[in-house]
């Protein structure tokens, strides 16, 4: 069993082994050890040429980052959490994102960039953020959100061999979380959704921190005989339009749960793709589960009214099959 | 095969559009029969087809507009008159539907359809997978799938809307199940995938022989005319001493091949005398009576393997006796050959079922909904019967009247028997 | 006064500049014949700052610039042709017709850009430099912006960062006087703009930019010194636009005279004078060039009319590496 922050450890350590084009830079990357203490000991092992502290400067060197991708380097930039990325936007969305496009084509981007995100740990409004459905909403990137210890390690791989950039968003919550890891298997797909527990009832649809609460809605649900099929969108953009409907297609009942605001969130995208490819599939209007439309507070009993939860979860699915 | 090709309807035209079918896959078509109506600058205009024979393929849809000259359809050329089935929605059998020609080269992989008409639901977006067609041996027709177009984007009930999720409704069309007869018990009474998973349903059919299928219809109607229709019956025993005795007459100068049957005298008296009892001779439709135009007396003829069916001999009450004799024997004939037209099965307003040959007394039948009468005759038999004051025998047949107490009543039906009483006695004027 | 220049040096540095003034003309007509649409932002009055920096430079050296950029592509090699296919939208344009104006970009020639968000070009060219540092490439990575992106965060988080990671980059900044309507005095409370870099232990200096020579000479020098010692340097060409801002600015924020005033300062002319004065040309060459230019202005029109427009059934292409649909 490994951590979470080991797995992405490990796939950072083989990147930085076996291609001498990559590099990682960010925030408290080197000596710090990183701030989830998914860096340490890179510095030590790769020196400060490969493992590059950067000063507090998001913009710039998330630019930096895609400057040096298009120079031909294979940069991982770790912008610490999603909550200091808003000082890049201009960066994603004006340069990563289009200049394969504007160029006619000519330009390459392959930057990889992670990111801690979401809330739970009390950490108030400006910590505690999900902006995932604002990077996938912006066509020229890609997002992934890994939620298992696998994916954590399997995902940042298959980003930075992609001559696109791409975003990784990890759940701050998940990096102490415990998981099986294979380094030799053969890893399916990224941009493909995974069916974490197969039912027959309705589907609970998650992405990143909310499968796990997904899962254990389902163990809750299936004591009362009701039975959840869990769908982890693994992709964020792409999102797996197959498997998604697949699922509703075979459950009829959908209840999608995202740690982001209901409002234009990507659980509200889930809702608006099944309307349209699993209308005559749905005995049950679609639920979403979303963080209350307030920011994050800091007390511990608001921050858990706020955030969506197991209960939430297994409510949502109980009126969607109850049909009341 | 023939092609029925767009024509060009005048010197300037270069195209036109298929604006409607006049005929459905399956349907006989003779020389001179309008096929289809077509749009052109100067309006609608009906097409003729120039073949007689079957109707095998319509490849164009209604509302395309196509290049003159393009195939509209193929007719596959038959020398005699076959079957040809009527287009009735399902749920509105009568024994006079029911198919009883026999065999048919039928694909019974996959829905019953043409290329055509698969392509048309496709276009619609009609799942024909299950679905029973109106044609020949349940094929889909164009018209099928334009109403189950229609059912599915349209509410079912007029002016009001069922609540029922899209899964719902998508497996109870594929099943059959009627929405407005299941309640629902999802949110405000909304109709969920489980209430028509639950509801009653009709058999799926698989491959059924005709007789079978021709039973299950008949069960149709016949629960449907037990469940809707008040029946009164009064009943009548007529001394048919004078018509045999007329007959007897009458066919000692006929040829064996023109004699007479009792049955024919029997049948034009209860045409002549529904003449002046139309309310026996009408049919009840959407809550209301609607007199027939014309006397046309459904006779039921008994199959081999067990079918019945009533076919309508048109305009009963005119013409010579002979004729009708003529017309009564091809009709019985055809009848069992399977060979009726749809003319036959759709029009006859009474129904006269005569058991006399199986030598029961009498009968006490049910009505063939629509129409809102039947007449059941016995065998004539030798009964005592008293005569003058003296006890004598005679041929004495006893005739039932069932009635739709909707539309007549005991008093009606009575005057009904006495008269065909009366016209039995003076058959010369039949 | 002598320039200290051949006579072929001095031809081309005068065929450059013309070739711009040409082209950025050209673009005023055919933009009010709505062939060129949406922004644009002409090098009319700046050319001697494009050129000099351009020439400079060497052809391996990475060029990052503005959206106002015409004169710095032109001056790369991309060809007019190209430049206008690209103004009109064609798919012939270098960039595919996907960019338009602010947008010219030449993978092959190294030229990024053609960067529509101001100061947003700084940290790409740092990245430039990191790459090439990184893989132990003697290679510059000029970077163009002007006075309004020296109010911007990433300018310097840019400077920050290029003298402490000692990237090659190479900072220019045109300083026209102006952030689109905003005067320099009041948008920046130092209008020295040479005095920021030094704060970041950059060395900077400041130049005349109507002067074609100066220039090239500074750039050149400053240019080595990057290339040499890897570590960043910054330069302020002061220069003047003659014309508006973009196509739609009223120029309610200056004075007719003030532009006037600065128009006797034009470059072309002023070299002109000179390189005629110091016996270097002659009029007959001017005309030669004037001649040259126009037939290869005409070309470049031709060749841009005769340009397909990219099919729409592509407009999924160039989004990712692979068609994700």
């Amino acid at each position: 069993m490994t951590a979470y922050r080991d797995a992405v450890r490990t796939a950072l350590q083989t990147l930085l082994r076996e291609d001498p084009r990559v590099f990682l830079m960010g925030e408290d990357v080197g000596r710090y050890g990183g701030p989830y203490a998914v860096s340490k000991g890179l510095l030590k092992e790769f020196g400060e040429e490969r493992v590059r502290d950067t000063p507090l400067c998001e913009s710039t060197f998330v630019g930096a980052g895609i400057g040096a991708a298009l120079g031909g380097m294979r940069p991982i930039v770790e912008v610490m959490t999603v909550n200091f990325s808003l000082l890049a936007l201009d960066q994603v969305v004006n340069n990563a994102a289009v200049m394969r496009h504007m160029s006619g084509g000519q330009f390459e981007i392959p930057i990889a960039v992670r990111m801690a995100t979401g809330g739970g740990k009390q950490l108030a409004a400006q910590h505690s953020h999900s902006l995932e459905n604002w990077y996938a909403h912006i066509p020229g990137i890609k997002v992934l959100a890994p939620a298992t210890v696998q994916d954590a390690h399997d995902m940042l791989l298959a980003a930075v061999e992609d001559p696109d950039p791409v975003f990784i968003f990890e759940h701050q919550m998940l990096y102490g979380m415990e998981g099986p890891l294979d380094t030799e298997a053969t890893p399916p797909s990224p941009w493909k959704a995974a069916i974490r527990r197969s039912g027959s009832d309705v589907s609970l649809i998650a992405y990143g921190g909310s499968v796990h609460k997904a899962l254990t809605a389902a163990e809750k649900l299936e004591k009362e005989r009701v039975s959840a099929e869990v769908v982890d969108l693994r992709s964020l953009r792409p999102l797996d339009r197959e498997t998604i409907v697949g699922s509703v297609s075979r459950t009829h009942r959908a209840v999608v749960i995202d740690e982001a605001w209901k409002t234009g969130s990507l659980a509200s995208e889930v809702s608006a793709i099944l309307a349209e490819d699993a209308f005559y599939e749905l005995d049950a209007p679609v639920v979403r589960v979303c963080t209350l439309e307030v920011p994050i507070p800091y007390a511990k009993h608001l921050e858990e009214a706020a955030l969506p939860q197991v209960d939430r979860i297994v409510e949502a699915a109980k009126r969607s099959v109850g049909g009341g | 095969m023939a092609e029925f090709v767009m024509p060009s309807l005048g010197a300037d035209m270069a195209a036109g559009t298929l604006a409607n079918w006049r005929v459905a896959l399956g349907d006989t078509v003779s020389r001179g029969d309008i096929i289809a109506e077509v749009e052109t600058e100067k309006g609608l205009i009906e097409v003729e087809v120039f073949e007689t024979g079957v109707v095998e393929a319509l490849l164009v849809a209604e509302g395309e507009k196509v290049p003159v000259g393009t195939v509209l359809a193929e007719i596959r050329a038959v020398s005699a008159a076959v079957s040809a089935p009527a287009s009735v929605p399902p749920s509105e059998s009568a024994p006079g539907d029911i198919i009883s020609s026999g065999a048919s080269d039928v694909d019974l992989d996959g829905p019953m359809a043409s290329p055509a008409v698969r392509r048309r639901a496709h276009e619609l977006g009609v799942f024909l997978g299950g679905v029973e067609g109106t044609g020949d041996h349940g094929r889909i027709t164009l018209d099928d799938v334009q109403h189950l177009a229609g059912a599915k984007a349209a509410p079912i009930a007029s002016g009001d809307r069922v609540r029922i999720s899209p899964y719902a409704r998508r497996i109870a069309t594929e099943r059959g199940v009627d929405v407005l007869r299941i309640g629902g018990t999802g949110p405000g009474g909304a109709i969920r995938a489980s209430d028509v998973l639950g509801a009653r349903v009709p058999e799926p059919r698989k491959s059924v022989s005709a007789a079978e299928r021709m039973q299950s219809a008949i069960a149709a109607a016949m629960t449907r005319a037990n469940d809707e229709i008040p029946h009164y019956y009064v009943e009548h025993s007529i001394d048919m001493g004078n018509a045999l005795a007329w007959l007897r007459e009458t066919n000692a100068s006929l040829s064996v091949a023109e004699r007479l049957v009792s049955g024919a005298v029997v049948l034009r008296a209860v045409a002549r005398a529904l003449r002046k009892h139309k309310k026996l001779n009408a049919t009840w439709q959407g809550g209301e009576v609607v007199p027939s135009d014309g006397i046309h007396v459904g006779l039921a003829v008994s199959l081999r393997g067990g079918g019945l069916v009533a076919p309508a001999l048109r305009s009963t009450d005119e013409g010579s006796l002979s004729d009708l004799m003529a017309r009564m024997t091809d009709l019985v004939s055809r009848a069992r050959a399977g060979a009726l037209r749809s003319s036959e099965m759709t029009s006859a307003t009474i129904t006269l079922t005569s058991l006399g040959e199986r030598g029961v007394e009498s009968v006490t039948p049910i009505i063939f909904p629509p129409q809102v009468a039947i007449v059941g005759c016995g065998a004539t038999l030798e009964r005592p019967w008293v005569v003058d004051g003296q006890v004598v025998p005679r041929p004495i047949m006893r005739v039932t009247l069932g009635a739709d107490h909707r539309v007549t009543n005991g008093h009606q039906g009575a005057r009904f028997l006495s008269a065909l009483d009366g016209l039995l006695q003076e058959p010369e004027k039949l | 006064m002598t320039l200290y220049i051949s006579r072929d040096h001095a031809l081309d540095l005068l065929r450059q500049m013309i070739r711009i003034r040409r082209l950025e003309e050209k673009s005023v007509e055919l933009y009010s014949k709505q062939k060129i649409r949406g922004f644009l932002h002409l090098y009319i009055g700046e050319e001697a700052a494009g050129v000099g920096a351009m020439r400079a430079l060497r052809e391996d050296d990475n060029i990052v610039a503005t959206y106002r950029e015409h004169g710095q592509a032109l001056v790369r090699g991309i060809p007019a042709g190209e430049i206008m296919a690209e103004m009109y939208g064609k798919a012939n344009g270098c960039s595919g017709g996907r960019g338009g104006s602010m947008h010219l970009f030449s993978a092959k020639r190294r030229f990024y850009g053609g960067h529509a968000i101001v100061g947003g070009g700084l940290p790409i060219a740092v990245g430039l430099a990191l790459a090439d540092k990184m893989k132990g490439e003697a290679r510059v990575t000029a970077c163009f912006f002007g006075d309004g992106a020296t109010d911007e965060g990433e300018f310097h988080e840019s400077l920050n960062l290029a003298a402490l990671w000692k990237l090659p980059v190479l900072f220019l900044c045109e300083n026209n006087q102006y952030a689109m309507g905003t005067a320099l005095d009041r948008h920046v409370s130092d209008s020295d703009i040479v005095n920021n870099p030094p704060a970041y232990g950059i060395p900077s200096e400041s130049v005349n930019g109507m002067d074609v020579v100066a220039v090239e000479r500074a750039v050149h020098n400053a240019a080595e010194s990057v290339r040499e010692t890897s570590e960043p340097r910054f330069l302020e060409l002061r220069t003047y636009r003659f014309r508006a801002h973009s196509m739609y600015d009223a120029e309610l924020y200056r004075s007719k005279e003030e532009v006037e005033e600065h128009k006797k300062h034009d470059p072309i002319a002023n070299f002109q004078e000179r390189a005629m004065s110091d016996e270097l040309i002659t009029q007959s060459d001017i005309d030669t060039i004037e001649a040259d230019v126009a037939k290869e202005i005409a070309e470049a029109i031709e060749f841009a009319e005769r340009g397909e427009w990219e099919p729409v059934e592509d407009i999924t292409r160039h989004i990712y590496a692979r068609d994700l649909s």
